[in-house]
């Protein structure tokens, strides 16, 4: 008994030793342990060994079956890990093809430019808000403190479809559609399209966006613009921007002020971009006039405020460096998928 | 405005900086420096130099040489081509080494100049070169003694020697500087406004011209006399009159001077007349006394139809709001504009009448942008000048008729004008002032900007007293810019409002259309950007009836033109011309949307603001078809919480679109846009060969309905029974309605329903189809079993066979 056991076991191990697929090992398996294996076989025998010998023999077709399953185990083990090598030897890719790619759009250079400076005044708590590009005379002009015959109302830069109605040739209306709400405290900039009678060319569009900020509170001062401004210029242009404000005039604004940043292309030094000066010129600010304040319905001596406007479309060109705007309004998607 | 650094130094004669020293400072108190020149930038190394001999070259006949004092001792000497020279003569010459501004043809000038060094010329050493204007960079036009062709030959006048600096001898040593004036400050068109501005940039003492009285005992009156009948439109007119004329060169001070700022001298009495009209920003027009019918001035109105010759030779229309000068019998000039040929100076001139008026600025821009005449006159007269300034400019060009001899100044001055208004007053308010800029600026520092800007201090009244020169100064804002610009813009301190906090956000539309944005460039299109305003033709060409209503629209009464003649209220056009732009460049797979608006109005001609309505456009051709866009409006909708809400419901009436392939888009049973291919005859008008697809989704229908509130409805628990359905059904059955059936009849244990086939052919009869759906059932609650979902099966093909729909076997 002991040694047919013997003999089944060692011929098992050859075996397996041998085996050189799953399939194989399993027959093996079947042959040994199956219920007709061997081994079985000798567990059936058991009722012709003498009683007092049956734990003992018991005991050794146990010991030979752990044996021959942990082999088992061991061996298949082996033989996966073989075959799975194999597999990703043969599945080697050539990583220098190129990618596959979804076919992708692209935002419209202005409006990133826009949706980057919406991003910094939200973040300084201001909401964005609109008007009608079609816009009466009286918002347009009149409450801005731009009366009848100002030379800025010359027919030869405002479309007009009526003598009343004409195309916004500024975002600043909406600054007096906003005071005469009459909600205080004002904090606010309305992007939008404007219109100015002017022929196309690199430099000219009849049709192109502001950005118009407002803000009015009481105790708010020139100082605060300069602050707000230094902090938007930081922000949308790297924090290393220099900031100059120079004397200016609007109608609406009193005192007012244009703004120059230190040039992001050169960073100050000169070059062909700031036409060597090392400042870019980017909008016009001030503090609201008292007039206008007055016929908004808002009362100057207790409130003050200060605006600006920004030229979306010059901010953009000078950013990414587009050297025509015709570009812009032309939609060649060799142009547009390049942002 | 252009201003010579050495005009400005006449009124302000301490005043002692650079040139990029002056530039930056008068920018930064408010003259903005558009560009400046330095005169002598190029020019180095030139001095006065006096021709001792000149002797034939050996080998050239159209050369001499020159023995040259150039105040060093021993003559250089000089080989030069120059036709118009002579022994004794006194000239700039350029040392070796030296450069010069540009070539004796004055051509443009080269950025660095020219470079001088000695050398031989046919074999003959020159050590240097004598200069004509041109090379010392300016023109005849400005220095009118200059040869036509040669060197420039110092007048006895110059009072130069050999070895003096030539440059300095040509006023060269000096800078033009162009400011950009802004339209509120009318005293800035002027150079002792400039001055004035300089004198306080630098706090320093500013000097006004000193007016002398002028005139012989005569009196004006027996010379002429001056009626203004339009008042309104000339609140003040002064003349003098100057007889036994001497017309003659003024001297060279003044032409330099007028030469730096670019006005060509011509003889004394017309540079006298532009000089002040330089000097005081009033426009000044002279008359010869002789040509005046009846020695009588009248200011009046033009008729209706009148001409007139002005004294360029042009006639002009004229019409009954233009303002004249007449004379007892005929038209004179043109007021503020320009004067008439009948009454021209002429060298001929004896005795001159010298005008000096106030007109309406208004009328005067309106008038010569109507007459189609813009000139230096009307172009400052147009900005609003004080009616103070006249009397003060019409006496200081008497005064310098009589300083340059160039005439008998009559004594008494003409003077017709309405009463002056009084001086602005303002309270003097520091506290405010601080208030508004957020500084704290001394009160007595405040006076002290103010006293340099002639602005007076009234301490009785405490009030700031603004000179009638200051027209743009009418409040405390004003008076608080001042204090600003002479604080300083870069002193005010940098703070952040402080106060009520806001909250920022974008409006719900805002996010609506990034949303819109998002889902468009994620599926490939390009974010474009068309006009609002087109032509009206567009109609035709996208083959819209007659009496579509999109052909009511608002019309702009001064367009471009009339390709821009039109607010567009469809948004097709701008995006087919983008589309077939790319397409004939041939840009392949081109997407494309645009947000924006259209323009409805409300009835014609508007009374009201039109129906601004943003509409989502987007186009493509290429790879992808209908279903591509129609997969891009299904997203849109998903994001915005309106999945299920929409149909497609297929139509004819898109005119633009292809009959057989076009949708309107419902949302709830309201249009909020449609989709198709573009019709082939469009593209043709649009000259495209390619197939386009365009989809329109009005923003303001889905902005409504658009929701952000997401509630989590919970992962189901419990497994799904799916069936498929394989349906033979006739053509021209859309398969959206069969998903209608399917989804009404599943009722609430149908979770999804999709479409994965859809076959015609051979295998099935003509005019059939056969469409395969795949449905999934389950039940929140339990495991659903087959006796749950074959009645719901059995309710849905019962139905579909109403509509001669068969299960395909």
């Amino acid at each position: 008994m002991k040694e047919k056991l013997q003999a089944i076991r060692e011929k098992a191990m050859e075996q397996m030793g041998k085996a050189t697929s799953l399939e194989h090992l399993n027959e093996i398996r079947v042959a040994v342990l199956g219920k007709k294996g061997e081994l079985t076989q000798v567990l059936k025998s058991m009722k012709d060994v003498a009683p007092e010998d049956r734990p003992k023999v018991g005991q050794m077709v146990n010991e030979a079956r752990q044996a021959i399953e942990e082999k088992l185990e061991a061996e298949t083990a082996a033989i996966r890990r073989r075959l799975r090598e194999e597999k990703m030897k043969a599945e080697v890719i050539d990583v220098t093809l190129p990618g596959t790619r979804n076919l992708q759009g692209h935002r419209h250079p202005n409006q990133i430019a826009l949706d980057d400076l919406e991003r910094v005044f939200i973040g300084m708590g201001y909401e964005v808000v609109e008007g009608p590009e079609v816009e009466y005379d009286h918002y347009n002009f009149e409450l801005l403190n731009i009366p009848a015959n100002h030379p800025a109302k010359d027919e030869q830069d405002t479309f007009y479809i009526t003598k009343e109605i004409l195309l916004r040739t500024q975002t600043s209306p909406v600054q007096a559609r906003v005071m005469e709400t009459g909600r205080m405290p004002i904090r606010i900039i309305a992007p939008g399209r404007v219109f100015r009678s002017d022929e196309v060319d690199a430099t000219h569009s009849p049709s192109f966006h502001q950005v118009e900020g407002l803000v009015v509170d009481r105790g708010i001062t020139f100082a605060d613009l300069k602050g707000t401004l230094e902090q938007f210029a930081k922000e949308f242009f790297g924090p290393d921007t220099k900031v100059k404000f120079r004397p200016h005039h609007f109608p609406f604004t009193e005192p007012s002020a244009e703004v120059d940043v230190s040039c992001f292309k050169c960073g100050g030094k000169g070059c062909r971009m700031c036409k060597g000066s090392g400042w870019i010129e980017i909008l016009g600010c001030g503090m609201v006039h008292p007039k206008v304040l007055r016929d908004c319905g808002i009362d100057p001596e207790v409130y003050q405020g200060f605006a600006f406007g920004i030229g979306l479309e010059r901010v953009a060109l000078l950013k990414y460096e587009i050297d025509d705007m015709r570009l812009l309004y032309e939609n060649d998607v060799r142009f547009l998928r390049q942002f | 405005m252009n201003t010579p650094i050495s005009w400005i130094k006449a009124y302000v004669p301490d005043l002692d900086v650079d040139v990029q020293e002056y530039v930056d400072a008068m920018t930064l108190s408010g003259s903005n420096v558009e560009t400046y020149t330095q005169m002598d930038k190029n020019l180095d190394r030139i001095v006065v130099g006096r021709i001792e001999t000149i002797e034939k070259h050996p080998d050239a006949d159209k050369l001499v040489v020159c023995q040259v004092d150039v105040g060093a001792g021993e003559p250089i000497q000089i080989v030069t081509g120059a036709p118009n020279i002579a022994v004794g003569n006194v000239v700039p010459v350029v040392l070796d080494g030296g450069k010069v501004a540009g070539g004796h043809d004055g051509g443009e000038l080269p950025e660095n100049g020219i470079k001088i060094k000695k050398g031989k010329l046919r074999g003959v050493v020159s050590n240097g070169m004598m200069c004509s204007i041109e090379e010392l960079g300016s023109s005849r036009e400005m220095y009118p003694e200059a040869p036509e062709n040669g060197i420039y030959i110092f007048g006895d006048d110059a009072g130069v020697a050999p070895g003096d600096d030539a440059v300095e001898a040509l006023g060269l040593h000096d800078a033009v500087v162009e400011f950009e004036i802004t339209s509120n400050r009318v005293d800035c068109f002027s150079m002792i406004g400039m001055a004035r501005e300089a004198a306080a940039t630098f706090r320093k003492e500013f000097h006004a011209p000193a007016i002398a009285e002028t005139g012989n005992g005569e009196n004006v009156s027996d010379y002429i006399q001056v009626e203004v009948q339009d008042r309104d439109l000339c609140p003040r007119y002064t003349a003098r009159v100057v007889k036994n004329i001497r017309l003659a060169p003024s001297p060279k001070w003044m032409q330099r001077r007028l030469a730096a700022m670019g006005i060509r001298p011509i003889n004394n009495i017309v540079d006298i007349t532009n000089y002040v009209m330089e000097e005081y920003g009033q426009p000044m027009h002279a008359y010869d006394l002789d040509t005046i019918a009846g020695r009588r001035i009248v200011v009046r109105r033009a008729q209706d139809g009148d001409t007139f010759v002005t004294l360029d030779g042009q006639t002009r229309k004229l019409d009954a709001d233009v303002l004249m000068i007449c004379d007892a019998e005929k038209e004179i000039g043109l007021a503020g504009i320009m004067g008439g040929e009948n009454s021209m100076v002429t060298d001929q001139m004896t005795t001159m009448l010298f005008e000096a008026a106030c007109f309406d600025g208004t009328n005067i821009r309106l008038s010569s942008r109507r007459i189609g005449l813009r000139t230096d006159a009307s172009g400052k007269f147009e900005k609003g000048i004080e009616p103070q300034r006249a009397l003060d400019a019409i006496n200081r060009a008497c005064q310098l008729v009589e300083e340059l001899g160039a005439g008998e100044v009559v004594g008494g001055v003409i003077d017709v004008c309405e009463p002056i208004q009084p001086l602005t007053r303002l309270p003097f308010e520091p506290e405010r002032m601080n208030a508004l800029l957020g500084t704290d600026v001394a009160p007595e520092t405040m006076l002290e900007y103010f006293r340099r800007l002639e602005l007076e201090y009234d301490e009785k009244t405490n009030e700031i007293i603004v000179p009638a020169f200051r027209q743009d100064i009418g409040c405390m804002a004003d008076l608080a810019e001042e204090v600003a610009r002479f604080y300083g813009y870069d002193n005010i301190p940098t703070t952040l409002p402080h106060g009520e906090a806001t909250a920022g956000k974008l409006s719900f539309k805002g996010r609506v259309e990034n949303v819109a944005r998002d889902v468009a460039e994620q599926n490939g299109f390009c974010g474009g950007m068309c006009y609002s305003f087109e032509s009206p033709k567009v109609f035709d060409k996208l083959l819209m009836p007659e009496d579509a209503p999109e052909r009511k629209t608002i019309v702009l009464s001064n367009p471009l033109g009339e390709d821009y003649s039109i607010m567009r209220t469809v948004p097709l056009n701008g995006m087919l011309t983008s589309l077939a732009t790319n397409a004939n460049r041939r840009n392949k797979d081109v997407r494309l949307y645009e947000l924006g608006n259209v323009y409805l109005p409300k009835e014609l001609p508007l009374t009201e603001l039109p129906d601004e309505k943003m509409e989502l456009t987007l186009g493509m051709y290429g790879q992808g078809d209908f279903f591509t866009l129609k997969g891009v409006a299904e997203q849109l909708f998903a994001r915005l919480g309106l999945s299920g809400h929409e149909t497609y419901e297929p139509t004819r009436e898109y005119p633009f679109l292809h009959p057989g392939r076009q949708a309107r888009i419902m949302l709830d049973g309201t249009e909020a846009g449609y989709l198709g291919q573009v019709h082939p005859e469009v593209c043709d008008n649009y000259d495209m060969k390619e197939t386009a697809y365009l989809a329109v989704l009005h923003m303001d229908v889905i902005t409504e309905n658009a929701t952000f509130d997401r509630k989590y409805e919970g992962i189901a628990r419990y497994p799904a029974i799916t069936r498929d359905l394989s349906l033979l059904m006739p053509k021209e059955i859309f398969v959206g309605e069969v998903e209608k059936v399917i989804r009404k009849k599943g009722g609430a244990l149908l979770e999804s329903v999709s479409l994965f086939d859809v076959y015609e052919g051979d295998r099935i009869d003509a005019g059939m189809k056969s469409v395969a759906y795949s449905m999934v059932f389950r039940a929140k609650d339990r495991s659903l079993e087959a006796g749950d979902v074959n009645p719901v099966v059995e309710k849905i093909l019962a139905e579909l066979e109403k509509m001669g729909i068969q299960i395909r076997s």
